[in-house]
């Protein structure tokens, strides 16, 4: 599909309903970045944290209680400032972590302990069913066994869990 | 020429390292710490260290006393980074006796723990820096939570905390232009492509760091199990393509580039370390095809590091000017690759 506003092709599109009425945006990514429209896959990380920093400036939570890091200064040096701050900034830090980890927004797997929590159990458990459908059907039957094995295991866990091996409390 | 693939795909896959990083539950990160914190978590982390003695002893080295040229060499084995080397205040690492496995403090986050050895190796170097890990784990607390997992200074680093890479020799996908490809497809995958010395290094000698980005939404197992079955696999196997495709249409012209650079490594009076480097990336293509009968993959891949500034002066017995330093090299040089 082509921009709306020249010949190149359409790299954002957006679907605007106001009052009943439907409305539908295509530009391209010179056009798209003229309107102030986010491109896909060309914000740097440093924007999105600017973006994040822009909308809790109205003072919702200017600095970290615990450190005193404002989000500037993550912004500025795509660090937190203390175990805190992730959850000193809500939303913003879901901005931030999920942009620098692909989407990912849940920890999976070994949490202090050695154990696994039932939450994480879940999500493994989850996406290994997709990993194992995916390797049958490219007959990659050795990592097919390796993931059932590792969804037995998961199981077996969730039938009988360790004592200790309750969701950790975030710190 | 071999058949088979040497060991641990030795021929491409140079080393392979598994680093975790742990920052303290109740203490700010590195960056935002003033002296008297880094100093107190140093003292609140070493204990955790020496409670794995028994299974993982360790040398601790202060970093902050320590001398320059030790601070170097231990930078040229990837024992510590740049930043730990060349940092100021209280900061320090343990090392194993093996020289495989390093513990940093207070380095970008409170702990980055790593072990490193040759060749495709990942399992047993995540088995080991697993088991420190959970041993350490018993005597601090870390910080954790629910939903991001490991805390840590970056947002790149949290979830499982784990980063797995590989150091891969890739002179014949160089030479045939097909790198940015493999650099490409690795930023598909959310793999990062460093150089020799990582983060912040450009690729010498042919050598390149591949690692996973991504730490979190998957446990450590599927984060390996991917890296191991199917990321390395694809770039040796790409790799080894491309050396196969160089010597079918341009034997002749490989064999006379790698026996110049060889010539001249064993005659050179004077040799600067970039140069070095890229000639004896070439005379390990050349060993690891079998072109080259009296040359030892080992040897040559060892030679990378002890031609570095630092191993020279250490070999020296002093500081070594620039000049003096490529004059020693070309020496080093001489004597390891006489017979070959």
């Amino acid at each position: 599909m082509k921009c709306d506003r020249c010949d190149r092709p359409a790299i954002v599109h957006q679907v605007i309903i106001s009052n009943g009425t439907h409305r539908e945006i295509h530009l391209c990514e010179v056009h798209a970045a003229e309107a102030g429209i986010p491109v896909p896959g060309k914000q740097p990380v440093n924007q999105l944290l600017g973006k994040a920093a822009a909308a809790t400036a109205a003072g919702v939570v200017p600095a970290c209680p615990a450190c005193g890091t404002t989000l500037t200064q993550i912004r500025k040096s795509s660090k937190f400032g203390c175990p805190s701050c992730y959850d000193a900034f809500g939303q913003a830090t879901e901005v931030i972590v999920k942009s620098a980890q692909g989407g990912a927004e849940q920890h999976v797997g070994r949490a202090p302990g050695g154990l696994t929590s039932q939450e994480t159990r879940k999500h493994e458990s989850r996406r290994l069913v997709q990993e194992l459908d995916q390797a049958v059907r490219s007959e990659q039957y050795e990592r097919a066994a390796k993931i059932k094995q590792r969804l037995t295991q998961l199981a077996e866990e969730a039938k009988h869990p360790p004592e200790a091996s309750q969701d950790t409390p975030g710190t | 020429m071999n058949d088979q693939p040497p060991q641990d795909d030795f021929d491409v896959v140079v080393s392979s390292r598994a680093r975790i990083a742990r920052n303290l539950a109740d203490a700010p990160f590195v960056h935002r710490a003033d002296e008297a914190r880094r100093r107190a978590v140093v003292e609140e982390v070493l204990p955790s260290i020496i409670a794995a003695e028994a299974s993982e002893p360790t040398r601790w080295i202060d970093l902050e006393s320590a001398d320059p040229l030790d601070r170097r060499i231990l930078y040229e084995e990837h024992m510590i980074s740049r930043t730990h080397a060349d940092a100021s205040g209280p900061r320090g690492v343990a090392v194993s006796s093996d020289g495989c496995l390093s513990v940093m403090v207070n380095e970008e986050d409170h702990v980055r723990m790593h072990v490193i050895n040759n060749g495709l190796t990942l399992p047993s170097c995540f088995e080991r820096i697993k088991a420190l890990d959970e041993i350490m784990e018993r005597e601090v607390t870390w910080a954790f939570h629910s939903r991001w997992g490991y805390l840590a200074a970056c947002p790149t680093n949290v979830g499982a905390g784990i980063r797995f890479s590989a150091m891969l020799h890739l002179p014949a996908l160089r030479l045939t232009r097909e790198l940015d490809k493999v650099r490409q497809a690795a930023r598909d995958l959310n793999l990062a492509v460093r150089g020799y010395y990582g983060e912040g290094s450009e690729s010498s000698g042919h050598l390149y760091q591949v690692s996973n980005q991504i730490t979190l939404g998957m446990s450590e197992a599927e984060l390996l199990e991917k890296f191991l079955g199917t990321i390395v696999p694809g770039i040796v196997d790409y790799e080894r393509a491309a050396r196969q495709a160089l010597l079918k249409r341009d034997r002749v012209q490989i064999e006379d580039r790698l026996q110049r650079d060889l010539a001249i490594l064993q005659s050179a009076r004077i040799v600067k370390a970039d140069e070095a480097m890229r000639r004896l990336s070439m005379i390990r293509l050349g060993c690891s095809l079998g072109l080259l009968q009296h040359t030892d993959l080992n040897e040559i891949t060892g030679l990378f590091q002890m031609i570095q500034t630092g191993h020279l002066q250490q070999r020296a017995g002093r500081p070594l000017s620039q000049a003096d330093a490529q004059i020693a090299r070309a020496e080093l040089l001489r004597t390891c690759l006489q017979a070959a």
